[in-house]
């Protein structure tokens, strides 16, 4: 006979799925590794001083915030690790390494773990962190340095979509060039093909549901399209510019501040995408993503609620009421 | 209904979202039911059903003979209780159940002789009301886990339009192959069933679904379809996806005829009436022997069990002494379950009698026992998406937790059926079925203020 107290007596399932937080942060950092690997060969060695910066000071944000709270230590499931690179992914390579490490600080403490940690936060830390750096150091964030120009002298450029805008007059980069991430930019925003790797990488892992970026990405398309007169050049120099496929696919995906229902996905990837279409199009910013994505954070509460969904076999009103006068 | 056609085979009609993929672990496919030798004592509670409890009819020192009554009720939602085994009744008093509530026992002392009672003779069933009389006095409750009286569910008002007759040989869960080996050992008894419900009970159709990942059963299960009783073809077998919880009631109803029950309705609302393959057989074989259900097929398994084996033990058999017989335990055991691990209950210990709608017994030990601990919701939304019934698990915590009947109202919780695939689901290790339960606990004390 067994004696019941050598039993674990627990509330049924006894059976749970393998995964865990950790393995998904680990996805999603293994998902940025291509676009780190490119963002090295394109901006230079200075690219892993940078991203160092901003994660260790993450990850010791985190583990600080947590002690001084007196909450438990949450470092080990990776999460801060992956706001770390984000935020490296956002910032231009020649950032003044302090800097980079303030955006970490303010990530990690005021927007994640002041409202509670992981899970809680209503708006993307590292987009708001990106935000921040870029209104308090205007020019050290808008300094972009040219493509492979690190191993001589690094030359300064101007990004693709300021010359599309007009700002500057020097020459586009070919597609090509676009599609490899060969152009000025943030760190991780510009190889477009190790994004897309990386997304799909996070959706073959159902770590993502590829709705909201096929939402996102869609719309910026067909608006751009009509925008643009029907100019495809024009529109594939707004999907490849900017942040967007770092933003589509990492960024608005975040599962804090993204929402959890598919056809309420679907509206925020479509709010995203129309956001960052008028601020590209008619803002005096040349960049739409992160302002797009945070206010769209901000609305994901009354998307849900709004659409939140039937429980099964609730009959619809509109429909019982019809009912109710045919039977009458 | 348009309905797509495989060679005769259904597909679902509208198929179910969510649900989970579980390793099936079904080890003991093969292994044929062998009876158990007869224990030496039997505690038979009075209360093994869903519904009132029954009083004892007999007292200390009775002669009693296998399939004798020894409980009964007057109430209609209970189901009657015989004696298991032949013998003496040595006590009658209150035992623990293994959801740890007390209840009446009637205890046993076997003779060893399994003398059968002289008062059994097959029932006479000529109407429907002779069926549901007959099922009721076999002490039937449902044989797939739920344990509702069987009898209540097939005494539906003539009026009610019940159309369908869903049977449920789907067993989602893992571990469990009972009502597996009941459709290869026993396709006589699950043929003669099906097709006296159906007659008997005036169902338009009959469709019998099972999961693409049991073969064998689906060939008898095929043939039981086709035979030639069913002239009109209204007998038809249906193949689901396996997954969990593909058995459950409503998912039944959904996947076999696109009908939804509505939030706290029975199947019976949209004219459906489920039952489990093994019940289905069982009460073929008291028609024709008029032998009530005294005792059950159990699946025993499990990382801590040394022969995991199929056994068919008298109702009240002790936990312990079936265990013994499987060859007691090859590793210490940590967690022992009477049930499915997707929904079955962790019990104290072995010194518990197994009842009529146990379906399996597991032990499992320490490195399976221990579930992952539990972490902080990341909103991944995966018990969302797993949700069977289309909830929010995480919001309905969040409502818990603020005490919030109306917003608990709104998220619908009561829908729940408890299945487990959000917890299942969840990276965090979550315990999201104890909330779920907590939340209707919330909504049930505001009820009553």
């Amino acid at each position: 006979m067994v004696d019941g107290k050598k039993l674990v007596v627990s509330a049924s399932p006894h059976l749970r799925a393998k995964d865990t937080t950790t393995r998904i942060m680990l996805d999603v950092i293994i998902a940025l590794l291509p676009a780190l690997g490119a963002a090295i060969a394109i901006f230079g060695p200075r690219v892993l001083a940078v991203t160092a910066t901003t994660v260790i000071t993450a990850v010791l944000s985190e583990y600080v915030a947590r002690k001084v709270m007196k909450r438990h230590n949450t470092i080990g499931d990776l999460s801060a690790v992956v706001t770390g690179l984000i935020l490296a992914f956002n910032l231009p390579v020649s950032i003044p390494l302090w800097m980079a490490a303030i955006g970490s600080c303010v990530a990690i403490i005021i927007v994640k773990q002041m409202f509670g940690g992981i899970g809680q936060n209503f708006a993307n830390p590292a987009i708001v962190a990106r935000i921040f750096l870029l209104i308090s150091f205007g020019t050290a964030m808008t300094g972009w340095t040219a493509p492979l120009s690190w191993k001589t002298d690094a030359v300064s450029t101007a990004t693709p979509l300021a010359i599309v805008g007009g700002e500057s007059a020097e020459a586009l980069p070919s597609l090509l060039d676009m599609f490899l991430g060969i152009r000025g930019g943030c760190i991780g925003e510009t190889c477009s093909l190790a994004l897309i790797i990386g997304g799909i990488y996070l959706i073959a892992r159902k770590v993502i549901s590829p709705k909201i970026p096929l939402a996102y990405i869609g719309t910026v398309a067909v608006v751009m399209l009509i925008a643009g007169k029907f100019d495809l050049e024009f529109v594939a120099y707004q999907l490849m510019g900017g942040g967007l496929l770092l933003g589509a696919f990492f960024m608005a995906t975040d599962y804090s501040t993204s929402p959890i229902k598919s056809n309420a996905k679907i509206v925020f990837g479509i709010g995203c995408g129309l956001l960052t279409c008028v601020i590209r199009l008619f803002a005096s910013l040349p960049e739409g993503v992160s302002f797009a994505i945070l206010i769209m954070n901000l609305l994901v509460p009354h998307i849900e609620t709004i659409m939140a969904p039937k429980p099964f076999g609730t009959v619809k009103e509109k429909k019982s009421k019809a009912k109710e006068a045919e039977a009458k | 209904m348009a309905k797509t056609r495989l060679d005769g085979v259904l597909q679902a009609v509208k198929k179910v979202r969510g649900g989970v993929k579980v390793d099936h672990h079904k080890n003991t496919a093969e292994c044929e039911v062998v009876r158990m030798p007869v224990p030496a004592k039997v505690v038979i509670p009075m209360q093994q059903h869903i519904g009132a409890p029954c009083e004892p009819v007999v007292k200390v020192g009775d002669e009693v003979a296998v399939g004798q009554l020894i409980g009964d009720t007057d109430k209609f939602v209970s189901a009657p209780i015989h004696a298991s085994v032949s013998g003496k009744v040595i006590a009658v008093g209150d035992v623990k159940l293994p959801n740890g509530t007390m209840s009446k026992a009637v205890t046993i002392e076997s003779d060893g002789e399994m003398r059968l009672w002289e008062g059994i003779e097959p029932p006479k069933v000529e109407t429907r009301e002779d069926l549901i009389k007959a099922v009721r006095a076999s002490g039937l409750v449902g044989l797939g886990g739920a344990g509702f009286p069987t009898h209540v569910k097939l005494n539906f008002p003539a009026d009610k339009n019940i159309d369908t007759l869903v049977i449920n040989a789907a067993e989602c869960e893992p571990y469990i192959t009972v009502d597996y080996r009941e459709c290869i050992e026993n396709s006589w008894d699950i043929l003669a069933g099906v097709y006296l419900l159906k007659d008997m009970l005036g169902f338009k159709q009959v469709i019998i679904a099972v999961e693409d990942n049991k073969p064998e059963a689906f060939k008898v299960l095929k043939n039981i379809a086709d035979h030639e009783h069913d002239v009109h073809d209204e007998v038809k077998l249906m193949v689901l996806e396996s997954k969990y919880p593909q058995g459950a009631e409503k998912m039944m109803v959904q996947s076999a005829t696109g009908r939804k029950v509505p939030p706290g309705k029975l199947p019976a609302d949209v004219g459906c009436v489920v039952m489990n393959v093994a019940s289905v057989a069982f009460i073929a074989r008291y028609i024709k022997t008029g032998k009530p259900l005294v005792s059950r097929s159990l699946t025993v398994d499990g990382s801590a069990i040394k022969e995991p084996k199929n056994v068919r033990v008298p109702v009240g058999t002790n936990i312990g002494d079936i265990i013994e017989f499987c060859g007691g335990f090859s590793k210490e055991p940590c967690k022992i379950l009477t049930g499915g691990p997707m929904m079955g209950l962790a019990i104290v210990g072995t010194d518990l009698p197994v009842l009529k709608q146990n379906n399996a017994l597991l032990a499992f030990s320490k490195d399976d026992a221990v579930l992952k601990p539990e972490n902080d919701c990341i909103r991944c939304g995966r018990c969302a998406i797993a949700c069977p019934m289309s909830l929010m698990p995480t919001n309905i915590v969040k409502a818990a937790k603020a005490k919030d009947p109306e917003a608990l109202k709104q998220l619908g919780i009561m829908v729940c059926m408890e299945c487990g695939s959000c917890a299942f689901a969840c990276p965090a290790g979550k315990p999201l079925v104890q909330h779920m339960r907590l939340a209707k606990a919330i909504l049930r004390e505001e009820g009553n203020k």
